[in-house]
């Protein structure tokens, strides 16, 4: 293998494949990135065996030729290389290391057999559809802060995607709970999902995802089965195994009976809820809403820093009622609320209470209050 | 241990009587106790009597007069029997089939263990407003100390504990027996000595006197094993032990050997410590022959988790984290631990996580192991009221509360064979002395 590469090109791709090697690994070879360089094209893959990434990029390839070098150092050296250089990657079989030239600087890597790279296989991918990015974007983002990262429950280590029916209109709905909030996030279902089946997608491949599609406009192609999804845009492939497990039923977990409603200005309030909970204990970060008619009281108290409160006029009409947040989780969900106000739906201080977007319908946010 | 001169109360009214012949001055009762050192021992054990027993016929005054044994459900044994019952030789933790043979005219009353431990609660909370210092010992008896107790309540501590359990009586409907002594190891003995409604002193020129001739297992720590070996080395009373030297006990017995020394001085260093709350708990059981399968383990592990999440619910407490146990056919011990996310009560959770835990034990043994016992037991205990908290990720969860408490409702009226879930039924014998081996530490 020889061809020379554009440096912020190689950059660009072995940043991305990178973050899929684990830093300590106890397989070698999973330390590495797959080379594989023809027809004017250079792919660069790496795997946990879980999650696999593969990205194509232009390169002018003048030996085809494939080999496997250490990820984090290749991407370390590309970084540190002057902006504009280009890099020249030629395989030194005999010595079973990999050569990379640019400007005056030399690098010889080992390489470990390409053979003793795993493939994850995507296997048979009967769905397929595509979601534009700022869709999936919005949709990762408005759910992946609930995910669970509790390893007892493996089943809730992802979000779960999965296609419904609300009066007559289908979704591809996102659902992700910790068990101590809830995220669910829908989308017009696309085209090619009406069959899908329900999947979860775990942690991992959700933040790579994420972070791939941070810069794209082009649509996402996705394609699943039972076991494997794959979303392929610009070049990148991603393959993940999904989790072998059965999401609760959570339909079941959110309220239909809250009636009391608040309505917040949402920055107004997660500024101040963000001020009152500085005096939080780091523990339990708790903090008390005392909701009246017109008036929402937020206080705080911890043993070792003392107390604070902030009143906020808000929109309330029912019953008075106290009831304490996680304010970490109050935060979380706030920042996703993408309209200037927020609508709490309260029942009472020890019910789940919902959470509304009031400028997106198809976002609902079930957060478990904490006794205060 | 009266003595002239020596002062003393009232135990009816606590007014102070002068002389030991005859009644109280006061309210003419017979019921009086004199002590040199009455105003200066301030450590107590406070024993109820017969405690189920008194419970019941409290419930049912037409019980009153007959022997009352309160027993069987799951252990098939005497839990508590009445002072009328224990007249014909019945004791508690003997086996029914005897007890009834001995008293045939007995009531016998399955144990309501709810109801006993909210009596034994009320009781607790009465300890409390006596002193801070109440540890207790089990859902009946408490050590309290009562020192510097003197000027809050303008009593002597001797003056405080009998309207203790005056209060007790009244309040409660049960009678209860006190030991005061200089120490919990002498207190605990002497609340023995006048049950029942008793009231008894050990004092500092007392002690050693009144531990010579008690037998050495009467000594907090002298099990079963210990007791044969000091019986083989010719000990067999309190006395006898003082004929050795410090380092002679230790060197023979082991850290024990200096617990042995001091105690049959009446020494006795350990304080009334109100926080002695357990580190773990746990339930296991020894098979009568060792098992290899992983689902007969299974099957068997199931029993030890609702024994286990009884235990919780009793105490009032919740595990954070799991430890398995097991210990294989060549007496190697084995222990797995998962941290939970939350604290747990119940025996479904403890099950559901104890599961994988026993397969990789079990898959990580060398192959063709086999085991002889299997233990399930909980750590980072928190107290129940951060036991199962609702959870969005666990729709089931409130049901799963509702039918266990069901069946621990069930089980507490009707006994514990009374109701099972069809994954216990599949143990056709589970009756080896269940409660063998249940821990706390």
């Amino acid at each position: 293998m020889k061809l020379t590469i554009e440096r912020s090109t190689l950059l660009k791709a072995l940043a991305h494949v990178q973050s899929v090697v684990e830093r300590r690994n106890t397989i070698p070879i999973l330390a590495n990135v797959l080379l594989d360089a023809s027809d004017g094209t250079l792919t660069l893959t790496a795997t946990d065996m879980d999650l696999a990434i593969t990205e194509k990029v232009a390169a002018d390839v003048s030996q085809s030729g494939a080999s496997t070098a250490p990820a984090h150092t290749f991407y370390e050296i590309v970084r540190k290389l002057p902006d504009g250089a280009q890099v020249e990657v030629e395989t030194d079989a005999a010595a079973g290391q990999l050569l990379l030239r640019a400007g005056r600087s030399r690098f010889s890597l080992s390489t470990l057999p390409i053979e003793d790279f795993p493939v994850l296989s995507g296997g048979d991918l009967p769905v397929a559809f595509s979601l534009p990015a700022d869709e999936l974007r919005s949709v990762i983002d408005r759910t992946k802060f609930a995910i669970s990262t509790e390893e007892t429950r493996y089943y809730l280590n992802g979000i779960y995607l999965h296609a419904v029916e609300v009066d007559g209109e289908k979704f591809l709905r996102a659902v992700a709970t910790d068990g101590h909030r809830l995220a669910r996030v829908e989308t017009a279902l696309p085209k090619g999902a009406e069959n899908m089946p329900g999947v979860i997608a775990p942690r991992k491949a959700i933040t790579e995802v994420r972070k791939l599609i941070d810069e794209t406009t082009s649509p996402i192609d996705i394609a699943l089965s039972d076991t494997r999804i794959r979303l392929e845009f610009d070049g990148v492939v991603l393959t993940s195994k999904l989790i072998d497990g059965t999401f609760p039923d959570y339909e079941r977990v959110i309220p239909t009976d809250n009636d009391k409603i608040l309505v917040v200005d949402s920055n107004v309030f997660a500024a101040a809820v963000d001020r009152v909970s500085t005096i939080s204990s780091e523990k339990s970060r708790s903090i008390k809403l005392a909701v009246n008619p017109g008036s929402l009281t937020l206080s705080a108290t911890s043993a070792e820093n003392g107390s604070a409160t902030e009143e906020l006029e808000v929109g309330y009409t029912d019953a008075e009622l106290e009831i304490g947040f996680n304010s970490r989780y109050l935060l979380d969900i706030t920042s996703q609320i993408e309209g200037d106000e927020a609508q709490f739906i309260l029942a009472d201080p020890a019910s789940p209470t919902i959470v509304r977007d009031t400028g997106d319908d198809r976002a609902l946010y079930v957060l478990m209050p904490m006794r205060v | 241990m009266t003595e002239d001169g020596a002062p003393g109360f009232c135990r009816d009214c606590t007014a102070p009587v002068l002389s030991p012949a005859g009644r109280c001055g006061d309210c003419g009762s017979p019921r009086l106790i004199f002590h040199r050192e009455i105003h200066s021992l301030v450590i107590a054990h406070v024993d109820c009597d017969a405690f189920y027993a008194s419970v019941e016929k409290r419930d049912d005054p037409s019980l009153r007069d007959r022997p009352v044994i309160v027993g069987g459900g799951q252990r098939g044994v005497v839990s508590a029997a009445c002072y009328i019952a224990r007249i014909k030789g019945v004791h508690s933790a003997m086996p029914m089939f005897q007890a009834r043979k001995l008293c045939p005219d007995a009531v016998v009353i399955s144990p309501n263990m709810k109801k006993y431990s909210e009596v034994g609660r009320q009781i607790r909370t009465l300890m409390q407003a006596v002193t801070p210092l109440v540890e207790p010992v089990s859902i009946d008896e408490a050590f309290l100390d009562l020192s510097g107790t003197e000027r809050l309540h303008n009593a002597s501590p001797a003056a405080t504990l009998i309207k203790l359990v005056q209060r007790i009586e009244a309040e409660c409907g049960v009678t209860a027996s006190v030991g005061l002594s200089y120490n919990k190891s002498l207190a605990k003995l002497a609340s023995d000595i006048d049950k029942p409604r008793g009231f008894a002193i050990l004092g500092r020129d007392d002690g050693p006197t009144f531990l010579a001739d008690l037998p050495v297992n009467r000594i907090w720590g002298v099990g079963k094993a210990l007791h044969r070996k000091l019986l083989a080395d010719g000990i067999s009373t309190i006395g006898q032990l003082r004929t050795r030297d410090e380092a002679t006990l230790v060197r023979r017995y082991g850290s024990i050997g200096r617990r042995l020394y001091n105690f049959s001085r009446g020494e006795d260093q350990r304080r009334v410590n109100p926080s002695t709350t357990p580190k773990n708990v746990s339930a296991e059981t020894t098979f009568f022959q060792d098992i290899g399968d992983l689902e007969e383990l299974k099957q068997r592990l199931w029993p030890l988790c609702e024994r286990l999440s009884g235990r919780l619910k009793t105490k009032e407490l919740a595990g954070q984290t799991l430890v398995l146990k097991l210990k294989s056919s060549k007496f190697r011990t084995t222990t797995r631990s998962q941290g939970l996310a939350w604290p747990t009560q119940l025996a479904e959770t403890i099950y559901q996580f104890a599961v994988p835990l026993l397969a990789n034990a079990v898959n990580d043994a060398p192959a063709g192991s086999r085991f002889r016992l299997i233990g399930i037991g909980v750590a980072t205990l928190k107290p129940a009221s951060e036991a199962d908290p609702p959870d969005l990720a666990d729709p089931d969860l409130s049901q799963r509360k509702r039918v266990e408490n069901i069946i621990d409702d069930v089980r507490d009226r009707m006994g514990s064979n009374a109701i099972a879930r069809g994954r216990g039924l599949a143990l056709p014998a589970q009756r080896k002395s269940p409660r063998k081996g249940d821990h706390r530490h």
